[in-house]
C-alpha cells in the first residue's frame, strides 16, 4: 500500500528535476546564440587578428570581454573555441561510435572468428587504461589536435563496440529475433533493422555520458600543450597561452574555465536525463 | 588465485608488448628523422659526416629486421637507451623522477580520502539532510570542473592574492600542498557520492540490523561493520578509474611544473623523444599490474565469500 504514492512521488520529483535542466540548458543555449550573432553580425573580430596597441583591454562595447594579451577579441575567441573543443569532441565520438557500432553488432550477431578476435582486442585495452593510451599515442603521433582526436577514437571505440556487443548478445536471445530468423530475414536486415534500433537507446546514454568526460580530456591535453595548438581559439590553448596574465586580468582565466565548466555541465545533464528516459540501469563504468 | 594473476599479467605483457611494437614502428617511420633531433638540440649546424656517423652507430642502416631484434633484445634487458634530448640513461632519468610523482599521488589520494570518507559518511548517515545536497552539488559541479582550471584557481588565491605558497616546483613540504589539494580535490567528487551510496546499501543490510540488536555501540556499528563492507565498490572504481588518476597526475604536474615523471613524459612528448616515451610506457605498465592485482587482493580480504564462490568453480 505504502509503495504506490512513493512512487509516484519519485516521478513528480525527476519530472520536476527535468523541467528545471530544461529551462537552464534552453536559457544557456539562447544566451549563445544570442552572444555569437551579436558577435559575429554585428561585431566581425578576426578571432587570429593581433592588435598590440589594444593589448589587454577592459570590457567595452566593441570588446564585450575585453581583449587577450595580443589584442585578440576574447568574446570572438570564446565562442569559436566552443566550436573547436566541441567539435572535435564530437567527431571523435562519433567517429569512435562508427567504428564500434557495426563491430559489435556483427560481433555480438555473428559471434566466429569476429567475436574472438575482437574480444582479445577488448581485453588487451582493458588491460591499460585508456587515458594513458591516448596520451602516450597522441605522443608518438606528435602533439596536435588531429592526431589528439584520432588517440581518443583509437581508444574510445572499443567500449562501444564492447556495449553493443553484450546489448547484441542477450537481444539475439529474443523471440523477435528468432521469429525473423525464421521468416528467411537476411542477416544483414536483422541486424540493421532490427537490432540497431534497439542498440541505439544503450548507445546514446553511454556515448552522451562520455561526452563531458571527452571534452575535460581534450581541453587538460590541450592545456598541457599536446592538443590544439596556440593561435587557435581552443578554450585550454587559451587558457595556457595567457597564463603569465591571470594576475593583471583574472577575467582571462574565469572565461574559457568558466565556459569549459558549463558545457561539460550541460552534457552531463544531458547523459542523465537520457539515462533516465531509456531507463538504462548502471551499468556504463563511472 | 595464481591462474587469474597470470592471466592479468599475460594481459598487460602483450598489450605492452603490442604497444612497444607500435612505438618502434613509430620511431622508424615517423616524419622527423631522431639522429638530427638528437644533433639539433643545440640548434648547432651538423655536417652530412655527423648525420652519417650516427645513424651507423644508433643502427639505423641496418635492415629493418635486424633493428628489432636488437631492439627485442634491448626490451628485454630493460634498457632503452639514451634520451634524445638529455643523452641521461631512459631507465635512470624516469626512475629518479619517481618517487616526485609518487609522493604527489599518495597526497593527492590522502586528501581525497579526508574529503570523500567524512563527506560521504554524513550524507549516507544525515541522507536527504542539507548536508545530503551539498555533497550531491558539489559531485556534480566536481565532475565537471577540469583539474587544471581548478588548480589555476587555487595558484591564484593561494599562490598569489592570498597567501604565497609555492606553484612551482618541488621543494619540500609546502611546495605538495597545491598540487595535492587541487588533484585531491578534482578526483574525490566520484568517491564522495560513491561511498555514499554503497555505505546507505550496508547500513540497511540484514547484518547491521543484527548488530543493532546484539547491542553494539552505533559507532562500532558504522566503523568495524557497515564501512567495511562498503568498500569493495570503492576499490573496484578506483582500479577502473586508474587510468584517470595517472592522466590527472600528468596535468597536475605540468600545471605545478612539478618535476616527476608525468611532466618528463609530456616533454619527451613535445621533443618526439621516443626512448623516454617507452620507458614511461613500461613503468606504466608494471604501475597499472600492480595496481590491479592490490586491487584484487584487497577485495579478497574485504569479502570472503569470494573465496568460497572461487573454489566452487574450481571444482
Amino acid at each position: 500500500m505504502k509503495s504506490i504514492p512513493l512512487r509516484v512521488r519519485t516521478r513528480a520529483a525527476k519530472s520536476k528535476k527535468h523541467s528545471v535542466q530544461a529551462i537552464v540548458a534552453a536559457l544557456f543555449a539562447l544566451l549563445v546564440i544570442a552572444a555569437s550573432a551579436y558577435t559575429f553580425l554585428v561585431l566581425k573580430h578576426d578571432p587570429t587578428l593581433t592588435d598590440l596597441r589594444g593589448r589587454l583591454l577592459g570590457a567595452s562595447t566593441l570588446h564585450p570581454l575585453g581583449t587577450d594579451h595580443l589584442g585578440r577579441d576574447v568574446l570572438t575567441r570564446l565562442l569559436l573555441g566552443g566550436g573547436q573543443t566541441l567539435g572535435y569532441s564530437l567527431l571523435a565520438l562519433g567517429a569512435a561510435l562508427v567504428i564500434g557500432i557495426p563491430f559489435g553488432i556483427v560481433a555480438g550477431y555473428k559471434r566466429g572468428w569476429v567475436d574472438k578476435l575482437f574480444m582479445r582486442i577488448a581485453d588487451g585495452f582493458l588491460a591499460f587504461p585508456d587515458t594513458i593510451v591516448a596520451i602516450v599515442l597522441s605522443g608518438l603521433l606528435g602533439a596536435g589536435i588531429g592526431n589528439l582526436v584520432l588517440a581518443i577514437v583509437i581508444v574510445k571505440w572499443v567500449s562501444y563496440a564492447r556495449l553493443v556487443r553484450s546489448t547484441v548478445l542477450s537481444e539475439s536471445q529474443k523471440d523477435y529475433i528468432r521469429i525473423a530468423r525464421t521468416n528467411g530475414l537476411s542477416d544483414a536486415r536483422i541486424m540493421t533493422k532490427h537490432l540497431l534500433p534497439h542498440i541505439a537507446g544503450h548507445v546514446l546514454v553511454l556515448a552522451s555520458l562520455d561526452l563531458g568526460k571527452i571534452i575535460l580530456l581534450i581541453s587538460s591535453l590541450s592545456y598541457i600543450g599536446l592538443g590544439a595548438q596556440p593561435p587557435t581559439p581552443e578554450w585550454g590553448a587559451m587558457l595556457n597561452d595567457s597564463r603569465p596574465y591571470f594576475q593583471s586580468r583574472p577575467e582571462l582565466m574565469v572565461y574559457p574555465g568558466l565556459a569549459i565548466v558549463s558545457v561539460v555541465l550541460l552534457a552531463n545533464m544531458l547523459g542523465d536525463y537520457l539515462r533516465d528516459r531509456f531507463d538504462v540501469k548502471k551499468e556504463v563504468q563511472p | 588465485m595464481f591462474r587469474i594473476l597470470l592471466r592479468k599479467f599475460l594481459e598487460v605483457f602483450i598489450f605492452l608488448l603490442f604497444i612497444m611494437f607500435v612505438s618502434f614502428l613509430f620511431i622508424r617511420l615517423a616524419p622527423g628523422d631522431p639522429v638530427l633531433t638528437i644533433l639539433n638540440v643545440d640548434e648547432l649546424s651538423v655536417s652530412q659526416e655527423q648525420v652519417e656517423a650516427m645513424r651507423e652507430e644508433m643502427g639505423f642502416n641496418d635492415p629493418l629486421l635486424v633493428q628489432f631484434g636488437n631492439w627485442l633484445l634491448d626490451f628485454v634487458r630493460l634498457d632503452f637507451g639514451s634520451s634524445y634530448s638529455t643523452g641521461q640513461p631512459v631507465m635512470q632519468t624516469l626512475m629518479s623522477a619517481l618517487p616526485a610523482t609518487a609522493e604527489l599521488t599518495l597526497g593527492a589520494l590522502l586528501v581525497m580520502l579526508l574529503i570523500a570518507v567524512p563527506l560521504g559518511s554524513l550524507s549516507a548517515v544525515y541522507r536527504g539532510s542539507w548536508i545530503d545536497t551539498l555533497s550531491r552539488m558539489l559531485s556534480i559541479v566536481g565532475a565537471a570542473v577540469p583539474s587544471f582550471w581548478l588548480g589555476l584557481i587555487l595558484i591564484d588565491l593561494f599562490g598569489v592574492r592570498f597567501g604565497n605558497l609555492p606553484t612551482m616546483g618541488r621543494d619540500g613540504f609546502a611546495s605538495l600542498i597545491l598540487p595535492c589539494v587541487t588533484l585531491g580535490l578534482a578526483i574525490s567528487s566520484v568517491y564522495v557520492r560513491l561511498l555514499r551510496s554503497s555505505l546507505l546499501d550496508s547500513l540497511s543490510q540484514e547484518f547491521v540490523r543484527s548488530a543493532r540488536a546484539r547491542g553494539l555501540s552505533e559507532g562500532r556499528i558504522f566503523w568495524l561493520h557497515a564501512l567495511r563492507h562498503s568498500l569493495p565498490p570503492v576499490i573496484t572504481v578506483f582500479g577502473v578509474s586508474l587510468g584517470s588518476l595517472i592522466g590527472g597526475v600528468v596535468v597536475i604536474e605540468v600545471l605545478f611544473a612539478y618535476p616527476g615523471i608525468g611532466k618528463l613524459v609530456v616533454d619527451a612528448i613535445r621533443q618526439r623523444d621516443y626512448p623516454l616515451i617507452q620507458g614511461y610506457i613500461l613503468i606504466m605498465a608494471v604501475v597499472v599490474f600492480v595496481v590491479n592485482t592490490a586491487v584484487d587482493l584487497s577485495y579478497r580480504y574485504l569479502n570472503p565469500e569470494m573465496k568460497l564462490k572461487e573454489k566452487e568453480a574450481h571444482r
